[in-house]
């Protein structure tokens, strides 16, 4: 029994991360209608800077996160604002290619400046080991990884519903040539958002370095877990991505446990049957 | 006030064209020149009818899909499987992967038609790593990450064994890539071809006018998944051996790449994409492989945002430019 809680806990950790990192596809992809599989490259890229920052300039791991944040996030808009741009309202297939193309050229870029082995990450001492909670040991690091994307998606909620630019973002959204006749920048909201999910993804990716590994190969490995999580939970939904990251976390975990010789059979498996009992996600937008 | 024009049924002209005779007169003329570079131009003309195979699917049907490796891999396993059993047969072998993979893509069809944009892209995608994860999983049948060794191609037709030289690889190849590619002709060019094309351009159109869409699609599905399993077959009979990267990601997206920088749902596209593609990879081969990866994926990208159409399409656009301009007939002027 403790075991399993043990289990269904870092199940749970694992999706919180898998949420962090998908959240900003999931908005890209539900409502932009580009379809990003540069994703993980971000993600990767975030891994890679906090690494960097640490073992380049001494920053402490704590402090590499809102860098980390922010120069992907910056990185992002300028993406956005130079290429991703073009992309909005192409076929599928070019968005497919030029993301394919450009998750390439990242992998590349990653092998060249930090070469094709596995990077570690030196966690400070107070995130190490394992805490005893209600006769339970869990592991510390797990715990600040639930509690701060715990934290981070309250404040995307609040954005999102209360704030002005959260209005702003969900007007040009619904209607963007609506939004765009009643005086909203819908471009910059665009670029704004892409930018905040792409921080985010970087977040994750630094945070993940410890959880996932990280290697140039990364941006594809994971690629399939951020587009699962997007596709089950129904793209352009907090709640549903968040569902879906979670579900598909504990799933992968627990069967990783028990049923080793199955392997990443039934993500793959659960994936499938998903969505085809909802085509459009468990929370999707449109059908 | 002016009649209209009488309707005529009208199908395209599949004249062969002399452009094309020429093309095919290449490998011919290949062999001849580069007789130490048989066994690379086999690999290139099996790449070459996977990815024509992937155009039946995407550039004609309008289908994106990122999994199309499980029917090369499913044919690659099934005349592996045979070969190191016993049957080294390589015709009835490469039926046989035939059978195989289009059963497989029959099955796999109707999850693809449930779905729509994305969900049809993750339903491709789930399945083909599904299959991949499978064959992992199996190693005790497949030999896992170890591939599968131990492959004997018996004698074609009786009389000609598979030389090291690969010159009756080589003819064998090319032997099955024309005869596929005749089939894949005569089909886009008949009613059913017009149909997928229509398909791809406005689906529910389609469905108003009466096509059955959905037979139509789990009908070129299957016939793309025997045509993928044929070329896997191939690979694995030519090579004697079959390891788990023909079921992998890598192996999709190399062949949607091919078929994309020649230029897609344009019959000759998957050939002159593969054929750069192959022959850029091989000369590259000998630098650092993040080289390759990296000029390859800005090519992609940029194709994806500014050249449409691949190098066929770059290409008629410049003839066109090229050409004078040609009075427009006027509608209805036929003959």
């Amino acid at each position: 029994m403790a075991s399993f809680v043990g289990i269904l806990f870092d199940g749970v950790a694992y999706g919180s991360l898998l949420f962090l990192i998908s959240v900003g596809l999931s908005v890209t992809m539900g409502l932009m209608n580009i379809v990003n599989l540069a994703h993980g490259a971000f993600a990767m890229f975030g891994g890679y800077t906090s690494v960097w920052l640490m073992s380049r300039w001494g920053v402490p791991f704590i402090a590499t996160l809102p860098l980390c944040f922010l120069v992907l996030g910056l990185a992002g808009c300028a993406l956005e604002w130079l290429l991703y741009r073009r992309l909005r309202g192409r076929s599928q297939l070019d968005q497919v290619l030029f993301t394919i193309g450009g998750t390439f050229v990242a992998v590349a870029s990653a092998t060249f400046v930090w070469g094709p082995a596995e990077q570690r990450v030196e966690l400070p001492a107070a995130l190490r080991g394992q805490v005893q909670v209600l006769g339970l040991a869990l592991g510390s690091y797990r715990i600040f990884l639930v509690a701060l994307v715990c934290a981070l998606c309250l404040a995307l909620a609040l954005l999102v519903d209360k704030t002005h630019w959260g209005a702003r973002v969900r007007a040009s959204v619904d209607n963007p040539s609506v939004a765009a006749g009643l005086g909203i920048p819908v471009d910059a909201i665009y670029c704004a958002t892409f930018g905040l999910g792409s921080g985010l993804a970087g977040l994750g990716g630094a945070l993940g370095v410890d959880l996932l590994g990280l290697d140039p190969n990364f941006a594809f490995e994971y690629l399939v877990y951020f587009l699962l999580v997007v596709a089950v939970g129904g793209a352009g939904s907090l709640v549903g991505t968040a569902l879906a990251a979670i579900v598909l976390g504990v799933f992968d975990v627990a069967g990783k446990y028990y049923v080793p010789e199955v392997g990443g059979f039934i993500i793959y498996a659960l994936m499938i049957v998903l969505l085809l009992v909802f085509p459009s996600g468990l929370y999707g937008r449109r059908t | 006030m002016s009649t209209l024009p009488a309707v005529r049924p009208q199908l395209l002209d599949d004249r062969f064209r002399r452009g094309e005779l020429a093309f095919w007169s290449l490998p011919l003329a290949a062999a001849f020149i580069f007789p130490e570079h048989l066994v690379l131009g086999a690999q290139v003309m099996i790449a070459a009818l996977f990815a024509l195979s992937l155009d039946l699917v995407l550039g004609y049907a309008g289908i994106v899909s990122l999994g199309h490796a499980a029917f090369f891999g499913a044919g690659a396993y099934t005349a592996g499987l045979l070969s190191v059993s016993g049957w080294g047969e390589p015709l009835s072998g490469l039926l046989a992967a035939g059978v195989v993979a289009a059963a497989l893509g029959a099955c796999q069809s109707f999850l693809i038609v449930r779905g729509h944009g994305l969900t049809r892209l993750m339903v491709t995608l789930g399945l083909g790593l599904l299959l991949h994860e499978a064959a992992n999983q199996l190693s005790s049948v497949t030999g896992g990450t170890d591939g599968l060794s131990g492959m004997a191609t018996g004698k074609l037709f009786g009389t000609w064994s598979f030389d090291l030289l690969g010159r009756v690889a080589y003819a064998y190849s090319f032997a099955v890539c024309l005869g596929c590619f005749l089939l894949v002709r005569r089909l886009v060019f008949s009613p059913f071809g017009l149909t997928l094309r229509g398909l791809r351009e406005n689906e529910r159109r389609l469905h108003a006018l009466g096509v059955p869409v959905r037979r139509r699609l789990v009908l070129v599905y299957t016939l793309a998944a025997a045509i993928a399993g044929v070329a896997g077959a191939l690979t694995a009979q030519t090579t004697e051996f079959v390891g788990l990267e023909v079921l992998s990601f890598e192996r999709s997206a190399g062949a949607l790449v091919m078929l994309v920088l020649g230029g897609a749902g344009r019959l000759y596209g998957a050939f002159v994409g593969s054929v750069v593609y192959m022959l850029l990879q091989s000369v590259s081969s000998d630098l650092e492989p993040s080289y390759w990866q990296f000029w390859m994926g800005l090519t992609v990208a940029v194709i994806a945002l500014w050249a449409r159409g691949g190098l066929l399409g770059q290409l008629e656009r410049a003839l066109e430019r090229s050409r004078p301009e040609a009075p427009e007939p006027a509608p209805g002027a036929g003959p």
